[in-house]
């Protein structure tokens, strides 16, 4: 089924529960969320509040127990596994808080699995990741194996992975949390020049209150809900003055 | 996809190393015994390589080419008169023992004797002297492992000219042939019929151990081995029935097929659990990776594939390595001519489907953890 929106991301109702028996935990409460398109949207909360549980549903990562989950107007609770392994593969870009980045290949190598995946041939692929590479400013080092990286030239590449098969919508869980300043500045520049563009969405996960100034709206969980946004860079900044 | 499945696997070098130690040494144990199998009971049936006939006519209880239950002279004559025997030629086989008159080194030999006007069943390469002075009196020709042994504490090796004493008979070799070795016994001795009966061998009633014969034109050594059957009463074997009878007879009465069997499947366990053991190791340590991959957008059956994939590989490189160190032990089994060695097509081709299901298997443990794998896994730190 198709919704016509302007929220890339519209979440309604969800729930997810984890364990069995006694030990069942009801982690997201029938929780709404939305996340519209050409923005930077922030989700933040202590820990165990449920925001990367709730991530991991509407990337599709995860199914929901219950309630509506649509990604530029698909109901993804609705797809079948292999729909949504396509759906992810040409419209998700992620980047994850440990990089994730396979060791044993090139930068350039990494950038281009998300090409590969989609059945581009290895050559085309390579060319296209050093490209991004250059983009993110890292086109010298596309023969470097991750470990010859720094951990924010290493979170560049991930970055580079996650828009080479320009997908419309970012999911970043922490990206800044492993970087010092200076890395984490450069990188919510690049993630928040992706989000400039209109018909792209970033949505972080973060704790790190240092670049709650790059969210165009943020999203505030407790307890397995999401209980207020805040949707102009002026009240964030308001709200979050004491943090940075 | 599958060029990122093997730069993950030759990345992580120790695993990689360790994988494919495992399945090379798998192979090896595996393929090696196998040879060592089939040489050992290529030897069991010697004689039928030796000696050329299509037709072996024996005692109906013989079972295989080594047993010597004697017949009667006359049973040859009765061969031959069977419709369809285009010629038939006795021959004597029995063990004896032979000594070097020089220095009284004593020896087990494989006595055979020749039909003496056919020469039926003589050896195909004679490399010193001629096949034809075996007709000469007091003569025998011998193989190059009877040098070899009869060689041993004399200054100069045994060769044409030299004498030896067959049951306390004097011989004078006039010939060198190369043979395949005998499973039993010592070197192969050939004389004529007559002699090797009445002078060299152990005297029993009856002496004739086989009759060798050979179909009409026309005629399959088939057909003509069930009519003498019917018409004698003898067990006639073709060339590749007797063959099968005498392996068969040792498969039943010797454990030497179980000892390379108990071999061959060790190799198979050690195998597997090396290459299991490590693969899943792999997968484990490498959960993160794929779990980001699925998370990407990669199908699960193509991650299975990639593990399969992977697996196979180092299968095929460890069953290369395998097979190269097996093919050189085997040259240099059979330059020494004292190791049995013999690898049949099937036996390569057979450790390579073992190998597969190896790596298969191994693979196996790691596809059903990412089969079940949630690539939510990938955002939990």
């Amino acid at each position: 089924m198709s919704i016509v929106t302007r929220d890339a991301v519209q979440m309604r109702g969800v729930d997810k529960y984890f364990g069995e028996g006694d030990a069942r935990t009801h982690v997201l409460k029938t929780t709404d969320f939305d996340a519209p398109l050409g923005e930077l949207v922030m989700l933040v909360g202590p820990s165990g509040c449920g925001k990367t549980t709730l991530l991991s549903v509407l990337a599709g990562t995860l199914n929901a127990d219950g309630g509506q989950v649509s990604v530029f107007g698909e109901r993804i609770d609705q797809m079948k596994a292999a729909a949504l392994t396509r759906f992810r593969a040409q419209n998700i870009g992620f980047i994850f808080q440990q990089f994730n980045l396979i060791p044993t290949l090139t930068a350039a190598e990494n950038v281009s699995v998300p090409l590969l995946i989609q059945g581009k041939s290895n050559a085309v692929a390579l060319k296209r990741a050093g490209d991004v590479l250059e983009r993110v400013g890292l086109g010298h080092k596309a023969g470097e194996r991750p470990s010859k990286l720094s951990g924010g030239q290493q979170q560049r590449v991930a970055i580079a992975r996650a828009l080479v098969h320009e997908p419309r919508l970012l999911i970043c869980d922490e990206p800044t949390s492993a970087l010092d300043r200076e890395n984490g500045t450069l990188v919510m520049q690049l993630l928040r020049d992706v989000a400039r563009s209109a018909d792209r969405t970033v949505i972080i996960v973060t704790h790190d209150s240092r670049i709650y100034r790059y969210a165009d709206r943020m999203a505030e969980m407790e307890d397995g809900r999401v209980f207020r946004t805040l949707d102009s860079a002026v009240a964030i900044a308001a709200e979050h003055s004491g943090h940075g | 996809m599958y060029l990122v499945a093997l730069k993950m696997l030759f990345g992580d070098q120790s695993k990689y190393m360790m994988l494919v130690s495992g399945m090379a040494f798998a192979t090896l144990l595996m393929a090696q015994q196998s040879a060592l199998f089939c040489g050992l009971m290529s030897w069991t049936y010697s004689p039928l390589v030796n000696i050329s006939a299509s037709i072996w006519v024996a005692d109906s209880k013989v079972e295989q080419v080594n047993e010597n239950k004697p017949m009667r002279d006359t049973d040859a004559d009765r061969i031959r008169s069977v419709d369809g025997v285009a010629w038939a030629a006795p021959l004597y086989q029995g063990i004896v023992v032979a000594r070097d008159p020089t220095n009284s080194n004593f020896k087990f030999i494989t006595l055979v004797g020749l039909d003496a006007t056919t020469l039926a069943g003589a050896p195909g390469r004679i490399v010193q002297g001629t096949l034809d002075d075996l007709r000469r009196p007091g003569t025998a020709i011998i193989d190059e492992f009877a040098v070899e042994r009869f060689s041993e504490g004399r200054d100069q090796p045994i060769g044409v000219g030299d004498l030896l004493e067959i049951n306390d008979n004097q011989v004078e070799v006039v010939g060198i042939c190369d043979v395949q070795r005998p499973f039993i016994g010592g070197p192969f001795v050939y004389t004529t019929y007559d002699r090797a009966v009445s002078t060299y061998a152990y005297k029993s009633r009856k002496m004739l151990t086989f009759v060798l014969a050979e179909p009409a034109a026309g005629l399959s050594p088939t057909d003509v081995a069930r009519r003498i059957e019917a018409g004698t009463g003898l067990k006639a074997f073709t060339r590749e029935e007797f063959r099968w009878s005498t392996i068969r007879w040792f498969f039943r009465n010797t454990g030497i097929p179980m000892v390379m069997g108990i071999t061959v499947f060790i190799g198979l366990v050690v195998g597997m659990a090396i290459s299991a053991q490590t693969f899943y190791s792999f997968v484990l340590e490498n959960t993160r990776f794929l779990g980001a991959l699925k998370a990407m957008g990669t199908p699960t059956p193509v991650l299975c594939k990639m593990l399969l994939f992977q697996s196979v590989a180092v299968g095929l490189i460890g069953y290369g390595i395998g097979i190269g160190i097996t093919v050189a032990f085997g040259r240099m089994a059979l330059s020494t001519r004292q190791i049995p060695y013999a690898m049949p097509w099937q036996v390569p081709a057979i450790v390579l489907g073992i190998v597969l299901l190896i790596s298969s298997v191994a693979a196996l443990g790691g596809i059903l953890r990412i089969a079940r794998l949630e690539p939510a896994i990938v955002f939990r730190a």
